[in-house]
């Protein structure tokens, strides 16, 4: 029985080889414990719950995928790093740490940026503190549970007190076909400390399944400036499951770019809680959907402090039969005065059977806010395909501006050229026609 | 060859409703055509038509470049075989830039069997084109990097689809009312522009209700159309005579016309 343990699935047994193959400090045990603890008293979502409504996981069977596997698949190639200098990067593949560096320059000053797998190790006086602890909760549902329990590889990353990385970091996880991914990503920036993150997800090819049940938490400090960049290309074949919250402290900023291409079905929860006075966070989320593809983001920007400002803006175009769900959220806490709360959603129909749901929200207990939201849903105007195609443009090619320039007002506020490229290019290839 | 448009006994529906009743007209290369008639007569329907607009059903008749026929042709086929309008209201592109839409529009043009994902015109040879043609308008270059006609004036949008024609430099231009929403300044620029631009070298279509754009670029014919229907050509005189005393003299004359025209007119109540 020396090679046998390849694959774990997901039950007692398989947790248990899982937690011996770790090798970890306890605190992390017993943390991945009371995980699996909560996974196996929860039950799955359905559509009874209002959360789950209008997404439809009863094709989703956890018992085909696999926790953390080797692969021997090579990485698929990364976009938003290409022609970009990085301050370090980190890879995986189907859960599993290939490489990850972080240069001198910035090791030399404390920051600490690599695998979490392997720095919970080195730095467990860093990672303790927060990993599950003030952002995401295992408990949130069992999704959350499960990857709090099976969780591996991911990123972390740490920037102690007022430095500032002049270059993006970089992370790529990767998944073959089948695999699975439960990659974490912890960010710490202390009180005025700078970065830049750029994470991507990608899969070998359009049509790879297999599964991610991931997590994001950011913490931002005090007078620090994060900005996080989180593109998602798996294979339209792949269930994504992620929760994912930030926190951002007293005169801060977070802008937190989406893009959201891939996979087969996508159920995301993103909270935002502004902690501290005066803090700001920007999100800018770009959506591509085609062929049979259900993406549904759930987007909470709690206001906790006042004088605080949050700006959600997330644009989807959507192809064939595909289907987005947008719901989105601002809370205002009692005392949270002077917010400035915005959000907005637009979809763009790019065919007769795709349909866009779009359901705004607020939730406000303090009384001098300024909070407003909206939502638009349409189809390419053929007034404008017809003055594009007057003036040489194929219809495909006309469509393609179009749309190009329907999330342009999203790419205007990205401000990483690297990111903004690959994404309309990821874009710009993926519309075929209008039907 | 002589490049000619001719079009033949053109009848034209939308949604079932005929406007156009058999037009017929000849513009051959080099010459200017002066196209008049009172609102809702049929002009705008009669260019949109050769250019290709998918709305207007062509019932009779037939549309030939140099003999062939182009009714067959999509929008796009058509601006790259060389036929160009200036719309009376243009379209909007928000989140499109001026520069990119005209490069990958000149692009086309010029390279009527370019593939789609083929390389465009350098950008440093447009961008010098483009500054070249833009300071002729005296447009200001920052509305290359506007969004294409996205919050335009009135009388922006005239003159940005003036830029376009000097960019896509077409064989034949139909201008419909490219003087209106144009201050007086801005009237004669335009005209002017358009005089170095087109006038006697490509075939012009000039829809107007004013004198200053036909001042510049004398018509060799003009139509008048009514209902629907060609009802009167003549030279640059006629042009003159409608711009000094109006329609009454028409409609007088071809009251069948008139009638369609205004049955067409009416409101709905
Ligand atoms: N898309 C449309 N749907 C319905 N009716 C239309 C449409 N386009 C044109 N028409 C009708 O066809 C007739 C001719 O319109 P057209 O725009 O060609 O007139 P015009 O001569 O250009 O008028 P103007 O001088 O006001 O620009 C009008 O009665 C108009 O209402
Ligand atoms: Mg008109």
């Amino acid at each position: 029985m020396s090679q046998t343990i390849t694959r774990m699935e997901f039950n007692q047994e398989g947790f248990d080889a899982f937690l011996q193959s770790r090798n970890e400090p306890q605190w992390l045990q017993s943390l991945r414990q009371t995980a699996w603890q909560s996974f196996t008293e929860g039950r799955w979502p359905n559509q009874k719950d209002e959360e789950w409504m209008r997404t439809d996981i009863r094709l989703f069977k956890l018992n085909k995928f696999n926790s953390a596997t080797e692969s021997n698949q090579p990485l698929p190639t990364a976009v938003l790093s290409a022609g970009v200098e990085l301050a370090g990067s980190c890879s995986s593949m189907d859960g599993v740490t290939l490489h990850h560096h972080l240069d001198a320059e910035w090791a030399e000053k404390g920051v600490v940026f690599g695998s979490l797998s392997e720095l919970a190790h080195q730095h467990p006086d860093l990672i303790e503190k927060y990993l599950f602890q003030k952002a995401v909760d295992p408990k949130f549902d069992r999704f959350s549970a499960l990857h709090a329990a099976f969780w591996s590889s991911g990123v972390f990353l740490y920037v102690p007190r007022g430095v500032v990385i002049d270059k993006p970091l970089h992370s790529i996880a990767g998944m073959s076909d089948g695999g699975s991914d439960f990659a974490h990503t912890l960010v710490i920036l202390e009180d005025g400390a700078e970065a830049t993150l750029l994470s991507e997800s990608a899969s070998p090819d359009v049509n790879s399944g297999g599964m991610h049940c991931g997590a994001v938490e950011l913490i931002v400090g005090n007078d620090a400036h994060l900005r996080y960049v989180n593109l998602q290309d798996w294979g339209q074949g792949v269930w994504h499951f992620a929760n994912q919250k930030a926190l951002v402290g007293r005169d801060s900023s977070l802008q937190w770019t989406v893009g959201a291409l891939g996979s087969r079905l996508s159920k995301v929860n993103q909270h935002v809680s502004l902690t501290g006075e005066g803090g700001n966070c920007q999100v800018n989320g770009v959506m591509f959907t085609e062929n049979k593809q259900h993406l549904s983001y759930h987007t909470l920007q709690q206001h906790e402090k006042p004088h605080c400002v949050s700006d959600f803006l997330y644009k989807a175009a959507l192809q064939d039969s595909s289907r987005t769900v947008w719901r989105g959220m601002i809370q205002v806490d009692e005392g949270a005065q002077k917010t400035d709360g915005y959000q907005r959603n637009d979809n763009l129909l790019l065919s007769r059977t795709a349909r866009a749901d779009s359901i705004p929200g607020l939730e406000i207990e303090a009384d001098d806010v300024r909070c407003t939201h909206g939502s638009t849903s349409g189809k390419v105007d053929e007034e404008l395909i017809f003055y594009a195609r007057s003036r040489g443009f194929s219809r495909k090619e006309a469509i393609q501006m179009i749309v190009t320039g329907f999330f342009q007002q999203v790419f205007d506020r990205v401000t990483i050229e690297s990111v903004r490229e690959a994404l309309g290019l990821a874009i710009a290839r993926r519309v075929r026609d209008y039907e | 060859m002589s490049d000619t448009l001719t079009i033949k006994n053109l009848h034209v529906e939308i949604a079932g409703k005929p406007i156009l009743q058999g037009v017929n007209l000849e513009i051959k290369k080099g010459e200017t055509h002066a196209l008049m008639g009172p609102n809702g007569s049929g002009k705008s329907t009669l260019g949109l038509v050769i250019m290709g607009h998918p709305k207007y059903e062509v019932t009779e008749g037939d549309i030939l470049l140099n003999g062939e026929s182009i009714l067959e042709m999509e929008a796009d086929e058509r601006a790259r075989a060389g036929i160009f309008m200036a719309f009376q209201r243009p379209v909007a592109v928000p989140g499109v830039k001026m520069a990119d839409f005209l490069r990958h529009a000149t692009t086309n043009v010029r390279n009527p069997e370019r593939k789609e994902g083929e390389d465009l015109i350098p950008m440093r040879e447009f961008r010098k084109e483009i500054k070249d043609k833009m300071g002729q308008l005296k447009m200001d270059a920052e509305f290359a990097r506007r969004y294409v006609n996205d919050g335009f004036s009135g009388g922006e949008m005239k003159r940005a689809e003036i830029l376009q024609l000097a960019m896509l430099q077409p064989h034949f231009a139909i201008l419909d009312e490219t003087d209106s929403g144009l201050d007086a300044d801005a009237v004669r620029l335009a005209s002017q522009s358009i005089n170095e631009i087109g006038h006697g070298k490509m075939g012009l279509l000039i829809i107007t209700h004013h004198d200053k754009l036909l001042h510049y670029n004398t018509p060799d014919f003009t139509h008048v159309i009514l209902g629907g229907r060609i009802v009167e050509t003549g030279g640059k005189e006629l042009a003159e005579e409608l711009h000094e005393q109006g329609y009454e003299r028409i409609r007088n004359d071809y009251p069948e016309a008139a009638a369609v025209n205004d049955a067409v007119e009416e409101p709905v109540a």
